[in-house]
């Protein structure tokens, strides 16, 4: 047979892509609810280092130590709960969606511990990053955070998620009010002092990013945060 | 019997693919900060190379020789994907520290390298002894570099701690350097030279 005429050729590369994306697909079907479930144990993990919970068991560890998780709108009302047993969280993609969402429901967990964590979400440099805050009992200082990115450059602004560093840095400091809400950025270059943590250098970009997401996050989060300094809503077990 | 031997031993050692023909040289400095994720990534390139190797020399003398690269790229590209994905499904921590490099094998010169000079003129199972030999030879360097990256630059070997505390209270520091990836090609560079005073057969006159 010519293995070099034209019709050989097309009909080849034909077959020959047909069931390359017929392997694909089936793999990508078959692995997708183990995949699934590795994303939420790493977005539940996260949530467990701002709250400063630790374990070995990290779904067993959410259940028990959590003590609500809710959603609440702009207006700092609630409008939802999310269900403890099965672990439901807000991932990436749903928080993404609340960012345009006319209506928001964004999450809040309270863990037992007093610790309530508050995730933040917005563009970085290359790609997306995403955190949790843990604020103490005051609703205002922060007690741990977690941040993790899409594709930061290693080494400069992938520094939010594996400085160990940075993230001391957050603890401590405190949410503010008014316009500005938290800043990444230089002492010099800060309008606040109680407010922000230094930028990192070389990583000018992704540190106002941070800031920025941060800000916007915290905006949303103004009117529950405000409202909620008691906590009325404890739930009496 | 002996020539199969041959084929699957001389890429690890005399024809290593990183310290001999000098390819996949990007990968080798970005995945070996830590011995976990270079034995991976390893892994990763053997079962890649291994397998599409195999697949290319079954299909040697159905592939019309105008889109033998674009073939060879679709069978590679097949492989890393399903390498990519198993990884997130079954070790999702390695998956996310490995990021993109695993998508990059793809780029990997070795692969592509040895499915053309190898694969495509010889039979199945002798171009996969070849293609594992190659990964096997890849994955060793990538193991040595990162062995000592890891031990220098944070005093551990697979995340445990190695170098006693004792002897950090003696003023003893990690080396930050090792971390980054010129240090890398140095190592890289230290075992090129190593092997070369061993083979003579390397040196230019």
């Amino acid at each position: 047979m010519n293995t070099n005429s034209n019709t050989y050729t097309v009909i080849y590369s034909i077959i020959l892509v047909v069931i390359v994306a017929a392997v694909l697909a089936f793999a990508a079907m078959f692995l997708k609810p183990t995949q699934d479930a590795n994303v939420k144990k790493d977005t539940i993990g996260q949530i467990l280092t701002a709250a400063t919970v630790q374990g070995e068991d990290i779904l067993g560890t959410y259940q028990k130590e959590i003590e609500a998780a809710i959603l609440v709108d702009m207006n700092g009302n609630k409008v939802g709960d999310l269900d403890i047993a099965s672990c439901e969280v807000y991932d990436n993609a749903a928080l993404k969606r609340q960012i345009a969402a006319e209506q928001k429901a964004l999450p809040v967990y309270i863990f037992k511990n007093g610790i309530t964590v508050v995730p933040c979400y917005g563009a970085g440099l290359w790609g997306p990053i995403w955190g949790y805050v843990g604020l103490e009992g005051d609703l205002k200082t922060i007690k741990a955070v977690c941040f993790g990115h899409k594709g930061e450059t290693p080494g400069l602004g992938a520094k939010i998620s594996d400085e160990p560093s940075f993230a001391e840095a957050f603890v401590g400091q405190q949410v503010g009010s008014g316009d500005i809400l938290f800043e990444v950025a230089k002492p010099a270059n800060r309008e606040t002092e109680k407010n922000g943590v230094d930028a990192i250098s070389g990583a000018t970009i992704t540190s106002q990013a941070l800031g920025k997401t941060l800000n916007q996050w915290f905006g949303f989060y103004q009117n529950y945060l405000a409202k909620n300094v008691e906590p009325v809503n404890t739930v009496e077990e | 019997m002996s020539n199969i031997k041959e084929t699957f031993l001389n890429p690890i050692f005399k024809g290593n693919p990183i310290s001999v023909l000098v390819l996949g040289i990007c990968s080798s400095l970005a995945v070996t900060v830590q011995l976990k994720g270079a034995f991976v990534m390893g892994l990763s390139v053997i079962i890649v190379t291994g397998i599409s190797s195999l697949i290319c020399s079954l299909l040697r003398n159905t592939i019309p020789n105008r889109i033998r690269i674009i073939v060879q790229l679709v069978v590679v590209a097949m492989m890393v994907i399903l390498v990519d994905q198993v990884l997130k499904a079954y070790a999702y921590s390695v998956s996310k520290t490995l990021s993109v490099y695993i998508g990059l094998i793809i780029t990997n010169c070795i692969v592509m390298g040895r499915i053309e000079a190898f694969a495509l003129g010889n039979k199945p199972f002798a171009s996969l002894m070849d293609g594992l030999g190659n990964g096997l030879g890849y994955a060793m360097i990538l193991v040595i570099v990162a062995f000592f990256r890891e031990l220098l630059g944070s005093g551990t070997l697979f995340g445990f701690q190695v170098i006693p505390q004792t002897v950090y209270d003696f003023g003893y520091m990690n080396n930050g350097l090792m971390i980054l990836p010129p240090m890398a090609l140095i190592l890289l560079g230290c075992i090129i030279w190593v092997q070369r005073s061993i083979q003579k057969d390397l040196q230019e006159k």
